[in-house]
């Protein structure tokens, strides 16, 4: 069964399809980049998955439960985690503060007063295993505000690891990078894909990293479903190269 | 980082010790215990108000409303009930903890200006309430009638009513205990929730906290810490007002906290002293002394926007 199962999702504001009846299903483990030129739809599809607003028509099932009417804290709650593609961070609490609220959400204690020393000793742990695996480990007492950008960003897919989510949704995590930033994340993703197992939605901008990471590529164009394929296929694909790909030539 | 804690720590320490000592040096600087004990009460429900403003991001113009309705049940008990000071504390803060949760859970759907307003709207419904209903209230004379009890610990008898040290002390141990539980809370992973809403709500959103629910929670507790002040303060006066209860009142909190650094937790607490003490003193020169206070404090927010506390320490509480 598909972990991720979207059928004929549209979303309008006023008179503008954002999204026109797309129809997705993402398998677990596998690691999908929704790719398409600007204003394509790709973050408002990110967006109704996520359950930042409603669909205006279509279903979206996660791991064969319809969760189309269920709030953005109740998705997070069943496995769904999110990145933004401006990052979205907690600016001056530390890196280590960042994950810690993850993981204690992600651990059901968001209304704990007093957890056990047992309770925060497991905390500190899996946090710190949190950064180690985001390359973040040597950084943890600072400041998220005062980091480099390619180190926020990092922050910021910590926080959604820290979730222990089973499906990790990331919007353009290259965006703004310099060529070494945009190296260390996609190999962290790579590592998350590959050695973790994880199922990861993603948008990306940069056809090096989508054509090095993805197993499967969807392609959107104003609002509708343009191809879908394996990297292969939509490099070869002529309305894709149309549409997309040839005016990046 | 380290030293930096161990620095906060003898700060907070010599804090505590002037306040333990205060009805001792106070006399040395033109000061008396009561306006101590102002101090505390008022600097209570700053704190209070900064427990939302500075801690979940969320601004209350109306929280008056639930300081009058503390002292008002407290008042109210004090008249027609038992005679007997912690049970009036514990009717006021029951009252307006209680209303304040109620009305709250209407409130907390708005967000920024619009949360504001709704809770001065709120808020003055209350004013008006004490305003008319002259019966109960005393109306704009405000509740009379009433005075704070000596205090009964088995055969132990501490007369807080005409010993005003022993007042400041027993308003001292109240004090320490609601600070304490405050801090316990906003130290706790639940306090972590508030300051991530803070920082970001949508990350906190997508982090899967029901944001709502928990500005709420975290509004309800402001209001039972608030009306707790508030039923010090019915002790403190052996009366209360019905402009206890108007968004004025709120705005004086506000600015109190923002004064002493709305992102650090004793600064509400400095900027009640700054703002009781100049209170004080100008206004037994003029009665125009709110346009001194106005002055320092458009002076602070030009040039120390983290206010007088912010300036000592860059973190707080987090």
């Amino acid at each position: 069964m598909s972990l991720l199962a979207i059928d004929d999702l549209t979303k309008r504001f006023g008179s503008l399809v954002a999204v026109h009846d797309v129809s997705l299903a993402v398998e677990p483990g596998e690691l999908r980049a929704i790719i398409g030129p600007n204003g394509a739809g790709k973050t408002t599809f990110f967006n109704l998955i996520s359950g930042f607003f409603a669909p205006t028509t279509g279903t979206i099932a996660f791991d064969g439960r319809d969760i189309g009417g269920l709030s953005a804290h109740a998705r997070v709650a069943l496995g769904m985690a999110r990145t933004f593609q401006v990052t979205e961070i907690f600016p001056e609490l530390t890196v280590f503060e960042n994950v810690r609220v993850a993981s204690e959400v992600a651990a059901g204690y968001r209304l704990r007063l007093w957890p056990s020393a047992h309770e925060s000793a497991e905390i500190r742990r899996s946090v710190e295993g949190t950064l180690e695996l985001a390359g973040l480990a040597d950084k943890a007492t600072r400041l998220v505000g005062e980091l480099a950008h390619g180190d926020q960003r990092a922050a910021e897919i910590a926080m959604a690891l820290a979730l222990r989510p089973r499906l990790l949704m990331l919007d353009e995590p290259t965006a703004g990078m310099g060529d070494q930033e945009t190296y260390e994340i996609t190999q962290l993703i790579r590592r998350l894909h590959k050695d973790h197992n994880l199922t990861i939605l993603l948008i990306e901008h940069d056809m090096r990293v989508v054509f090095h990471l993805a197993d499967r590529i969807t392609v959107l164009d104003q609002g509708q479903l343009l191809a879908e394929g394996t990297s292969a296929e939509i490099a070869a694909n002529e309305a894709v190269q149309t549409a997309y790909l040839g005016k990046v030539a | 980082m380290k030293s930096g804690r161990t620095l906060r720590l003898a700060w907070v320490a010599l804090m505590w010790l002037a306040l333990a000592a205060a009805p001792f040096w106070m006399p040395f600087v033109g000061g008396y215990t009561a306006l101590g004990t102002r101090v505390l009460v008022l600097g209570l429900a700053a704190m209070s108000v900064n427990f939302l403003l500075g801690f979940t991001g969320v601004l209350s113009f109306g929280h008056a409303a639930w300081f009058g309705l503390g002292a008002y049940g407290c008042g109210l008990l004090l008249k027609f009930g038992p005679p007997s000071t912690p049970l009036g504390l514990i009717a006021g803060t029951l009252l307006g903890g209680i209303a304040g949760g109620l009305l709250g859970a209407l409130m907390v759907r708005r967000r920024g200006v619009y949360f504001a307003m709704v809770t001065i709207a709120f808020g003055q419904v209350f004013y008006y309430i004490a305003f008319q209903w002259s019966d109960l209230t005393g109306g704009d004379d405000g509740l009379r009638g009433f005075s704070r009890q000596p205090l009964q610990l088995g055969s132990l008898t501490i007369d807080i009513l005409s010993n005003s040290n022993y007042f400041y002390y027993f308003v001292l141990v109240c004090f320490a205990i609601a600070a304490a539980i405050m801090g316990f809370i906003l130290r706790s992973p639940f306090g972590r929730t508030l300051i991530a809403i803070r920082e970001n709500e949508r990350r906190a959103r997508f982090l899967g906290i029901p944001i709502e629910r928990h500005i709420w929670i975290a509004f309800t507790l402001s209001c039972f810490f608030m009306a707790f002040a508030g039923g010090l303060y019915a002790l403190v006066n052996n009366f209360a007002d019905p402009r206890g209860l108007h968004y004025s009142q709120s705005g004086d909190f506000v600015i109190m906290a923002v004064m002493g650094g709305m992102r650090t937790f004793w600064g509400p607490l400095l900027g009640a002293a700054v703002f009781v003490v100049l209170q004080d003193y100008i206004s037994s020169v003029t009665v125009n002394w709110m346009s001194f206070i106005g002055l320092l404090v458009v002076l602070i927010v030009l040039f120390f926007p983290r206010g007088l506390l912010g300036l000592v320490n860059r973190r707080s509480v987090a």
